[in-house]
């Protein structure tokens, strides 16, 4: 006799292809109240645990760098608790694969009426050029309310290539962010998202949990596959000419607030070729930027 | 004692009238001097900071980029440096 969960159709709980194209614009995405009540409130004690004890002889400690995820944060953890939920789970396959390893965390705390103001920064150093990258997920496990000075951060500021310190002097930039959110609400960055710790005026401890991890894999295709077909847009597409109405395209065409027009045409370039390498298609291109240049040579021969 | 105040406009192109797109300030009077005007930005454009008493100490250079970096964006592009003086008593209170 067949037993019941046989007949239940499995939830694919990856990322869908517009979820994707968006994390490629922005470089972030987040997934509000996702963690359960219970797990949160665990997770609050474990972090207290974890920075009290990561530098002391003996106590709680982090994984060590390089470590399978899966083998990360063993039970009984609520840190492991919230990194094994299914939709966690599939969330990182869909950016780092199903095999990734762990890079480093951190718990952030912020103690209440804290006044230090992070500078912008990004983490460790600038990268290489390939575009290969790895995911942090910042785990709130209580609420944000506005005013409570969250994480701030720079939508759509990941693919640029700076020094960490260089951001220090940038403290207002149009359309940046505070994070704002429910308990339990997980932001997943790209690594090289700018973004600073903020002052806590409020009468309550802060805390978030931060964990980088690197991928074994080629980051091709890895999320829901199954709609690219209809949003993956022809090399033609361009703005100047015709359009798919609803495309990969039409989100590369985002242009933050805080951009000059040359910023926003080199953001698309930088947006199309984490595309190419994403969908393994290097003929893919947004507005004919880059399909111009490699073609001009043949074009006049 | 004249103290300084500094601020930092980003643009969103070369000129001063371009739109600002992030900005920064520093107080040398420590809150003795008049502070920025509510708004985010403070000032739409540079212009609009010279109108209010701002005098520019230094706009970037325009730099050609380097070559196989022309697509890769860095830094914000088009800074401009302001300062204003005032004449601050830095004398202890007389006692009475």
């Amino acid at each position: 006799m067949a037993n019941d969960m046989d007949d239940m159709p499995t939830v694919d709980h990856r990322l869908t292809t517009r979820q994707m194209a968006d994390f490629v614009v922005n470089g972030f995405i987040r997934f509000d109240a996702l963690v359960p009540p219970d797990v949160n409130e665990r997770g609050i004690e474990e972090m207290r645990h974890l920075e009290a004890e990561r530098f002391a002889p003996e106590g709680l400690k982090p994984p060590h760098t390089g470590t399978p995820l899966a083998d990360c944060y063993p039970a009984p953890s609520a840190i492991g608790e919230y990194l094994r939920l299914p939709q966690i789970q599939g969330i990182i396959e869909s950016f780092v694969g199903t095999g990734p390893t762990f890079d480093h965390d951190w718990t952030h705390h912020i103690q209440p009426h804290a006044t230090y103001m992070q500078p912008l920064h990004v983490d460790a150093i600038i990268d290489s050029r390939d575009p290969n990258f790895d995911v942090q997920l910042f785990w709130y496990p209580h609420d944000v309310e506005p005013g409570e000075g969250g994480t701030r951060f720079v939508p759509g500021s990941h693919l640029r290539h700076v020094r960490s310190s260089g951001l220090d002097r940038y403290q207002h930039i149009n359309g940046e962010q505070q994070f704002v959110g429910p308990a339990g609400t997980v932001v997943v960055f790209h690594h090289g998202l700018w973004h600073a710790g903020q002052p806590n005026p409020g009468a309550g401890d802060r805390w978030m949990h931060k964990v980088r991890l690197n991928p074994t894999q080629p980051q091709v295709r890895l999320w829901n596959t199954v709609d690219l077909d209809d949003l993956q847009n022809p090399p033609s597409d361009h703005f100047f000419a015709r359009m798919m109405p609803d495309s990969v395209a039409q989100a590369f065409r985002t242009w933050h607030p805080w951009m000059s027009i040359t910023d926003y045409r080199n953001e698309q370039v930088q947006r199309a070729k984490l595309w190419r390498y994403l969908t393994d298609d290097d003929t893919y291109d947004v507005d004919h930027y880059l399909t111009r240049l490699e073609s001009r040579a043949e074009l006049v021969r | 004692m004249e103290r300084q105040q500094v601020l930092y406009l980003w643009a969103s192109g070369s000129s001063l009238d371009s739109g600002t797109v992030g900005w920064a300030f520093h107080d040398g009077t420590e809150g003795a001097g008049p502070q920025l005007p509510d708004g985010s930005p403070p000032y739409p454009t540079g212009v609009d900071a010279l109108t209010d008493g701002w005098m520019l100490l230094q706009s970037s250079q325009l730099i050609a980029p380097v070559q196989g970096d022309e697509h890769v964006n860095a830094y914000l592009d088009f800074e401009f440096v302001f300062e204003r003086r005032f004449s601050i008593d830095t004398r202890p209170p007389e006692r009475v």
